[in-house]
């Protein structure tokens, strides 16, 4: 598998109805590949957190999967408010979501600690008032990081 | 024991059953989304209130083996088609969460 094979999708803002099906169908792709349920599981965490942060807070965005020879590779990038204080976004419970987010279910504010735990590396760069661009990369055959 | 025989055994209400045969092991509590996609394992029950569409996509994504609605909660005619799609169990009861925890602690581990 010297070719990186790519998925590709584009997150709709604001649609709490379909969120997710972005992930749900990488879920679905990676079983047809035959990648292990491990590796799928922390994908599909990692990119189902991402997803729903474009959705929640930057108005969508773009999603890519990239299946790699050694590794899994999820980039995330949008054109929303931009994230001013990364530390601070990365801390558990820490969460800007409205009242409205939040009834649903979300705005637990464990998005980020959610993704940096089931990835083997994770950079944010953000631009207040430009965007975010996450890459997450999750090996085969690795483990959920404890205690993130 | 599989979700079928769960159902059965304790009395819940079956919404949607689209994978009777899904084994189930332990159980996880919790109605916040995030949290749940990082705590619950797979294969765990899914105890929760919350009967959004978006329960769908984390039981989905975090291959619980089927989710419990509890406090009578109901789920509308959308999520359970979606569920019946994705191939998730659906199930309901008028105990509390602990109430339900405590029934099949003994069960689920």
């Amino acid at each position: 598998m010297s070719d990186r094979l790519i998925f590709r999708f584009d997150v709709e803002g604001d649609d709490f109805t379909s969120a997710g099906q972005a992930s749900v169908q990488v879920k679905k792709n990676l079983r047809q590949l035959g990648i292990d349920s491990e590796t799928i599981r922390r994908v599909s965490i990692a990119m189902y957190e991402g997803e729903i942060n474009m959705v929640i807070h930057a108005g969508g965005g773009v999603a890519e999967v990239a299946v790699c020879e050694d590794y899994i590779e999820i980039v995330l990038e949008d054109t929303g408010p931009g994230i001013k204080d990364i530390e601070q976004a990365m801390q558990a419970g820490y969460s800007t979501a409205s009242d409205t987010v939040r009834s649903l279910g979300f705005g637990a504010g464990m998005g980020l600690p959610n993704m940096k735990k089931n990835s083997d590396s994770m950079t944010i760069d953000s631009t207040p008032g430009v965007g975010t661009r996450i890459v997450m990369k999750i090996m085969y055959g690795g483990k959920a990081n404890e205690g993130v | 024991m599989t979700v079928e025989r769960f159902a059965n055994e304790f009395g819940f209400d079956i919404l949607c059953m689209p994978a009777p045969e899904k084994e189930i092991s332990g159980a996880y509590i919790g109605d916040l989304l995030s949290w749940v996609m990082g705590k619950a394992e797979q294969s765990n029950v899914w105890l929760t209130i919350m009967s959004n569409i978006n329960t769908v996509a984390v039981a989905t994504l975090a291959d619980t083996s089927c989710i419990l609605l509890c406090e009578g909660v109901r789920a509308d005619g959308e999520l359970l088609r979606t569920a019946s799609e994705k191939g998730v169990n659906i199930l309901s009861t008028d105990l509390t969460s602990f109430e339900a925890a405590v029934k099949i602690k003994d069960a689920v581990r």
